[in-house]
């Protein structure tokens, strides 16, 4: 006779609340296949974890949020964030599809070049950028954001020395109703320091100022912020208009836009309060439309997306290493994700769904990384279907920051695979190894027997 | 081993308990176990016939049954001497 299907027994207690009227059904849907590869294919050919990239929807995302813009206004340009994503193969899908370079770093810069992208489509920002790494970006002729007043005067030195005008904006932060205010960054505008910059540069004669980029913060839930900078800054463009008769070729908007993920203690699901493309761009085009400045004299609008685009094109697939009880009778279920590879698991509830069928019960769950520290730990209670060791869950919309922002502790950090638009299946960072590591260490002859 | 007197299970899984009011769920594997200690098995026995029943190996039946009986006892279902 056959045998029935085992599950682990489980016993659940019921408790009974208060009706909550925006309760979310749990989803427990198995994904078993990304972009049409199983994901068991994917665990048994590249090693569980694996990180997966989807690039059918990167382009979908990028296509979405390009038409939202592009519908409504006409000078609109992408540039891709490095930071949030800067394998390779990544940068070169916005690329391709027309996205410049944002870069923060000398690294940054360097692997933009290395990606095929000429001088003048890379915008640089961020507070720490080298002598060495202004002259490159000089030279190159790229945009170059002054983020504070020491770099406006190593610029004008440095103008000098190659005898060159570089093409430069400035980072402003400004109050845009939201808290916190980004301040770290650029100059501020309320206190005079973003016009005080702006001055001393159109009088040195020394610097284009071609742009002005504002950066407000990140993971905005909501589009009036946007449409205040955007005035803000379209003020600005019509000031120096006014009083140096020069011509602003660009206002940046930076990034920010929110993902579908859910912020820890959230009350709402991320889908639920994440605004639309449509929805950020009418805030910052109407805003442009109906500032003062002449029709034919309206700047280049650029937008420096991150997370936005890439968050829902990255996957984990990864494997249950043990459940156990806890003290108060909870389940615990440990995966061989870690917050090391993980690192948004300390902003995010992730969605977590089985690999596999399961059956429809489910149980109150703290999911726990591998790694043997306690903070390791990606979802402090979620209820979460009965599985057993080696069966496989997919972590998604993990896309954003988290192949930049990983670290190697105590495990090694895993391939990552992208699938290309006719599903076949890339590496495109291969994972860790021993010698990976230990390549980089040098042991004292002292200490060598 | 036994169960709590006036305890009233169904045919769905769902557990009641007359004295404190608590509500339990149980799923199909869980059902069988409880049924069967409710019949006063062993719990010896009682692995003996999920081994034989479903598809698991006896590892890992152990320690799910194990974990299953202490959830049990935690919940006040299940009691030593009653």
């Amino acid at each position: 006779m056959e045998k029935l299907k085992y599950e682990r027994p489980i016993i659940n207690k019921i408790n009974l609340g208060i009706p909550n009227k925006f309760g979310t059904k749990p989803k427990f849907e198995p994904i078993t296949q990304i972009d049409g590869v199983p994901v068991q294919i994917l665990a048994e050919k590249f090693g569980s974890p694996v990180m997966v990239i989807s690039e059918k929807k990167i382009k979908e995302t990028y296509k979405e949020a390009k038409r939202a813009f592009t519908t409504r206004y006409p000078k609109v340009q992408f540039a891709w964030s490095y930071k949030t994503n800067y394998l390779d193969a990544v940068c070169r899908i916005f690329h391709k599809m027309g996205s410049w370079a944002e870069v923060v770093s000398g690294f940054e810069y360097d692997k933009a070049l290395s990606n095929g992208m000429p001088g003048n489509q890379i915008i640089f920002n961020g507070p720490d950028k080298s002598l060495k790494d202004l002259e490159k970006a000089v030279i190159n002729k790229s945009y170059i954001h002054i983020d504070h007043f020491d770099e406006l005067y190593d610029l004008i030195e440095i103008a000098e020395k190659l005898d060159e005008k570089p093409k430069v904006a400035i980072r402003i932060n400004m109050n845009t109703g939201i808290y916190p205010i980004w301040d770290k960054f650029g100059f501020n505008l309320e206190n005079g320091d973003a016009w005080n910059a702006i001055n001393k540069i159109m009088i040195s004669g020394k610097l284009d100022l071609v742009g002005l980029h504002t950066h407000i913060g990140t993971f905005i839930n909501t589009v009036e912020p946007y449409g205040v900078a955007t005035t803000k800054l379209m003020d600005l463009v019509i000031r120096i208009n006014e009083k140096f008769h020069t011509l602003i070729k660009y206002i940046d908007l930076g990034g920010g836009f929110a993902s579908t993920n859910t912020l820890r203690g959230s009350y709402l699901q991320g889908s639920d309060t994440c605004p639309s493309f449509d929805a950020y761009a009418e805030a910052i085009t109407n805003s442009i439309i109906n500032s003062g400045m002449d029709i034919e004299n309206l700047p280049m609008l650029i937008l420096e997306s991150g997370r936005a685009l890439i968050d829902e094109a990255g996957s984990i697939v990864g494997s249950v290493i043990a459940n156990k009880r806890l003290a108060d009778g909870r389940r615990s279920m440990i995966i061989d994700v870690g917050v090391n590879i993980l690192f948004t698991a300390f902003w995010y509830d992730h969605l977590i769904n089985p690999g596999q069928s399961f059956s429809y019960n489910s149980e109150e769950t703290t999911i726990y990384g591998p790694l043997c520290m306690n903070i390791d730990c990606i979802r402090p209670n979620m209820q979460f279907p009965v599985l057993k060791k080696g069966d496989l869950i997919v972590i998604s919309k993990i896309g954003a920051y988290n192949m930049t922002q990983w670290m190697q502790f105590i495990t090694m950090r895993p391939n990552v695979v992208l699938i290309d638009l006719q599903g076949q299946t890339h590496v495109i960072r291969q994972n860790e190894t021993l010698e990976t590591i230990t390549s980089l260490e040098l042991i004292p002859d002292y200490l060598k027997s | 081993m036994k169960i709590k007197s006036n305890l009233a299970i169904s045919e769905s899984g769902f557990v009641f308990d007359p004295e404190t009011g608590d509500s339990f769920t149980l799923n199909f594997t869980g059902k069988d176990i409880l049924n069967q200690i409710n019949q006063g098995i062993s719990l010896n026995d009682i692995q003996k016939n999920i081994l034989e029943k479903y598809d698991v190996e006896s590892d890992s039946l152990e320690m799910n049954f194990y974990d299953f009986i202490s959830m049990l006892k935690h919940f006040n279902i299940l009691h030593e001497n009653e």
